[in-house]
C-alpha cells in the first residue's frame, strides 16, 4: 500500500487547510485533496440579529478583509430595508473599501507569498518567511513595513478601526468626512500610489522575469473566470457592477448579483468543510477532472482582470494591456494571480485618489432615512479573494429570517485542489519528494490568497 | 537568540494576527532581535507531522517559552492544538476576545448548533441532497469554548480585534520580567463624550440613524451615545479600544457593542447590562434582541440554546 502526505497545516495563507498527496506503492501521485478544516456558522447565527447590526458581525469571517464583509453586509441590509444611501454614504463606503485593498496586496504580496521568491522555493523552511525577508532584503522590508502600516492607519483614522469595522452602516456612513481629513489622506495615497508603481516593477523585475518558467508550469489548469465589472463600459469594478462569469474560451454572460442563484451552485464533497461553488448555468454538472473539468470558474485578482475590458484608471490600464500582451486573454497561468494582484494595487491607489478628489465626498448628507421591516437584499463586492454575495431575507422586526452566503476564497476550493494536483503529480514522481518539492505544491495555493 | 515564541489559531478570522502586525515598525525590531518564532502558521512554514508530512499521526508543536493561541475551540483539531500549545509553552496567552470569551463565533451556542451546521449545507445555492462533510474533518465540539475552559492559561488580552500598543506592551512586558500595564477599568471610562445626566430617556432606540454630533467638533464635545437614546455597551464592557483619547467606534461616531467582553474575565455583559439600563429607568423591554448582547462573551456557559429548540415545530 502506498502512503499519505499530510501537509498540515498548509502555512502562509489566512485560513485553516490540509493538504493529503496519496502516492502509490511506486511512489507517485495517485491523487491529491486540498481541504478546508474550519467551520463557524455564521449564516446560522446571524438569524434572529437585527439585520442593521449583522454588518458589525459579519465582517468577523475575515480579520484580513473584513471590510469587504462589512460593505457586502450593508448592502444587502439596504436592499431588505428598501433604502438607498445617499451618493456621499455610497462614496464613502466604496472609498474605504478600495483603501482596505491596498494593504490586503502588500501583505499577501510582500508578506506571505514573497519569501518564496525572495528567498528561493527550496530554501529552508525555517528562514523562508517574511522574517528572512526582513534579514535578506532590510530595505525592501522595511518599505514594505511602512507602507502597508500607513494603508491601515488611514482606515483607522478616519474610520475608528480598520480592523472589523463599524463606519459603513445601513443607509450610508456613520459619519462625513472633514476637509482636513481628505487632504491628509489624499497625501498618503500619493505615497502609496508611488509604492504600489514601485512594487510592480519591483515584482516585474526579480519575480515574474526571473521565475517564468515556474509560472508556465506550476498548478497551471484551464478554467472559467467571475468577476465584477461596470454596467456601461465593462470597465473593473470592486465595489459595485454586474457579475461576468467568463468560460475558458473567452465567450462570457453577464448578469446581475441578486440573480446568482440562477447560475452559481455550490457543490459538497465529504472531505472538507468548504463548499465549492461552480457555474450551474453552464449545465454540465460538477467535475474536478484536470483534463475535462465541468462547471469550474476561478475568481480573485486574475478572474477580475481576465474579465474586464478595461481599467478605469491610467496606470492600471497600462499594466493590463502589457499583462494582456504578454500573457493573453483569458490568462491561465496560476502563478500570474499574483501579478494582476500588483497591477490591482495600483487599481485601489489610484481609485482612491479619484473618489477623494470627488467634490461630493466631504458632504455631510452620509446617511439615508431607514425603516425596519420585512425585505430581501443581495449585496454583491469583489473582496481581494474573490466574488462576495450576501443575501438576506429579513421579517416585519427588521430581523434576519435566514441569510446564504458565498465567500470570495470559497469559489477557488475547486481550483485550488485541480491546481494542487496539477503540481503534486508533475513534481512528485518515484518516491522522490522533499520539502523544497512539497513547498512548491503550496505555492500553487498560496498564488490563490486563501 | 531571541525568546522562543509559538503561535497558534484556532476558531478565529487572522484579525488578531493582523492587529500583531498592525503593531507597525516596532513589530520589525521584536520580531528579528528579541523573538526567535518557532512556529506560527500564519507566517512560517512548521508543520505538524513532519516537514514531509510523512512523520506520525501525532501533531507535533516545538518547545517555546512563550506561547500566544488566538479563536476559541470549537473543534477536536482545535482541542489538540491547544493541548500541545500549553504542553510545549512555558508561559501561554490568550490574545483576542475568542481566545479568552468565545468571541463572535460563540453565537453558536445560543443555538442548536449540530442542527444549525447541518443547515449550512442545505441553503437554496448548495446542491440537493449535500450533507455535512466528515471524512478527514475534525469533528466539532457540542458548543464553543473560551481556552481557559479547557487548559491553564497565564495572559489574557482580549478584543475583538485586541489594541495592538497593548499587544506590544504585553510582549515587551514579557521580555523585561515584569508585569504588564494593561487597563482594567470600562468602555466608559475611557470615553470623553459629555454627560449631562439621565434627561427622559426611558427606551432604548435601535441605531438605524446616525448619532447627533457636530463632525467639526471633536468626540469629546458629542453627548454620550447612552443619553442620546442608543444602545451603547460602554458600561458593561472592558476598557481597551481607544487608541486616539476615544473608544474606537465612538471615535466613528457609533455605538459600542462589547468587542472586549466583560469587565470582569467570566462576567455577563447581558445581566450587566440589562442591570444598568433598568437602574437608570429605561424599559429593558425595548431592546431587540438581547441576546445580541453576549455576541463577544458566549462561552462559559453564558449563550445556551433555547430550552424548547429540541422539541420546536415538526
Amino acid at each position: 500500500m502506498g502512503k499519505v502526505l499530510q501537509i498540515q497545516p498548509v502555512t502562509r495563507i489566512e485560513g485553516h487547510a490540509r493538504i493529503s498527496v496519496h502516492l502509490s506503492d511506486d511512489g507517485n501521485v495517485e491523487d491529491a485533496y486540498m481541504s478546508l478544516m474550519s467551520l463557524r456558522g455564521f449564516e446560522k447565527f446571524i438569524e434572529g440579529r437585527p439585520a442593521e447590526e449583522v454588518p458589525r458581525i459579519v465582517n468577523r469571517i475575515c480579520g484580513i478583509c473584513p471590510w469587504m464583509h462589512h460593505t457586502a453586509s450593508n448592502k444587502a441590509v439596504d436592499g431588505c430595508f428598501g433604502v438607498t444611501p445617499t451618493p456621499t454614504g455610497h462614496k464613502l463606503r466604496e472609498l474605504l473599501q478600495v483603501m482596505a485593498h491596498i494593504n490586503d496586496k502588500i501583505l499577501h504580496f510582500f508578506f506571505l507569498a514573497a519569501p518564496d521568491f525572495v528567498l528561493g522555493p527550496d530554501a529552508d523552511y525555517s528562514v523562508r518567511n517574511v522574517i528572512g525577508v526582513v534579514k535578506a532584503a532590510p530595505e525592501l522590508a522595511s518599505k514594505v513595513v511602512k507602507m502597508r502600516q500607513l494603508g491601515q492607519m488611514m482606515l483607522d483614522r478616519f474610520a475608528g478601526k480598520a480592523i472589523h469595522p463599524i463606519a459603513a452602516v445601513v443607509g450610508g456612513f456613520s459619519k462625513p468626512m472633514l476637509e482636513a481629513e481628505r487632504q491628509e489622506l489624499l497625501n498618503d495615497t500619493r505615497t502609496l500610489l508611488d509604492f504600489s508603481e514601485y512594487a510592480l516593477e519591483f515584482a516585474k523585475e526579480n519575480v515574474f522575469s526571473k521565475y517564468m518558467d515556474v509560472i508556465g508550469e506550476l498548478g497551471v489548469i484551464t478554467t472559467g473566470f467571475l468577476g465584477t465589472v461596470d454596467r456601461a463600459d465593462g470597465s473593473f469594478r470592486i465595489y459595485d457592477g454586474t457579475q461576468r462569469l467568463m468560460k475558458a474560451d473567452g465567450s462570457y454572460v453577464d448578469f446581475e448579483g441578486e440573480d446568482y442563484l440562477d447560475f452559481l451552485g455550490e457543490h459538497v464533497e465529504p472531505w472538507g468543510y468548504g463548499k465549492m461553488p461552480y457555474a450551474k448555468s453552464w449545465d454540465e454538472g460538477f467535475s474536478l477532472d484536470l483534463d475535462e473539468p465541468k462547471g469550474i470558474y476561478r475568481a480573485n485578482t486574475l478572474a477580475r482582470l481576465n474579465v474586464c475590458e478595461q481599467m478605469s484608471t491610467p496606470k492600471a490600464q497600462a499594466a493590463l494591456e502589457e499583462f494582456r500582451q504578454a500573457f493573453g486573454r483569458p490568462a491561465q497561468a496560476t502563478l500570474l494571480y499574483h501579478y494582476a494582484r500588483l497591477i490591482e494595487l495600483v487599481y485601489a491607489c489610484e481609485r482612491t485618489i479619484e473618489l477623494l478628489e470627488w467634490d461630493g465626498i466631504t458632504d455631510t448628507d452620509v446617511r439615508a432615512k431607514v425603516n425596519p421591516g420585512a425585505g430581501r437584499g443581495v449585496g454583491v463586492v469583489e473582496a481581494p479573494r474573490g466574488t462576495l454575495i450576501h443575501d438576506y431575507t429579513t421579517d416585519a422586526n427588521g430581523c434576519i429570517e435566514s441569510a446564504n452566503l458565498i465567500v470570495g476564497t470559497t469559489h477557488n476550493i475547486g481550483p485550488m485542489n485541480m491546481s494542487v494536483k496539477q503540481a503534486a503529480t508533475s513534481l512528485i514522481k518515484d518516491g522522490v519528494y522533499d520539502q523544497g518539492i512539497l513547498n512548491k505544491v503550496e505555492m500553487a495555493v498560496r498564488a490563490y490568497d486563501p | 537568540m531571541g525568546v522562543t515564541t509559538a503561535l497558534e489559531w484556532l476558531s478565529s478570522c487572522s484579525g488578531c494576527e493582523i492587529a500583531i502586525l498592525n503593531i507597525g515598525e516596532d513589530l520589525v525590531e521584536l520580531l528579528t532581535e528579541h523573538l526567535d518564532i518557532v512556529h506560527a502558521p500564519v507566517i512560517m512554514d512548521h508543520k505538524y507531522f513532519g516537514q514531509c508530512g510523512d512523520e506520525g499521526t501525532e501533531l507535533e508543536i516545538p518547545e517555546a517559552a512563550v506561547g500566544i493561541v488566538t479563536g476559541g475551540v470549537s473543534n477536536e483539531e482545535h482541542l489538540e492544538v491547544l493541548e500541545e500549545m500549553r504542553k510545549k509553552c512555558k508561559i501561554l496567552i490568550a490574545l483576542g476576545s475568542c481566545a479568552t470569551q468565545g468571541g463572535i463565533p460563540a453565537l453558536m451556542n445560543g443555538q442548536d448548533s449540530a442542527r444549525s451546521f447541518d443547515e449550512i449545507y442545505q441553503t437554496p445555492s448548495t446542491d440537493e441532497g449535500a450533507t455535512r462533510p466528515d471524512q478527514g474533518v475534525p469533528d466539532l465540539l457540542d458548543r464553543t469554548y473560551a481556552l481557559d475552559e479547557k487548559v491553564k492559561i497565564d495572559l489574557m488580552l482580549p478584543g475583538c480585534p485586541p489594541n495592538p500598543a497593548h499587544i506590544a506592551e504585553l510582549i515587551t512586558a514579557l521580555l523585561e520580567d515584569r508585569e504588564p500595564d494593561l487597563p482594567t477599568k470600562s468602555v466608559c471610562d475611557s470615553c470623553p463624550t459629555r454627560r449631562e445626566g439621565k434627561g427622559s430617556v426611558s427606551t432604548v432606540k435601535r441605531y438605524t440613524e446616525n448619532a447627533e454630533f457636530d463632525p467639526e467638533k471633536p468626540v469629546g464635545e458629542m453627548r454620550c451615545l447612552l443619553e442620546q437614546g442608543f444602545m451603547c455597551m460602554g458600561p458593561v464592557t472592558a476598557a481597551g479600544c481607544a487608541k486616539r483619547g476615544a473608544p474606537s467606534c465612538i471615535e466613528a461616531r457609533v455605538p459600542c457593542r462589547g468587542c472586549f467582553g466583560s469587565v470582569m474575565p467570566k462576567g455577563n455583559q447581558m445581566l450587566d447590562m440589562m442591570n444598568a439600563l433598568a437602574s437608570n429607568g429605561i424599559d429593558f423591554k425595548s431592546v431587540v434582541d438581547r441576546r445580541s448582547m453576549l455576541r463577544f462573551s458566549g462561552a462559559h456557559g453564558n449563550l445556551r440554546p433555547p430550552r424548547k429548540a429540541a422539541v420546536k415545530e415538526e
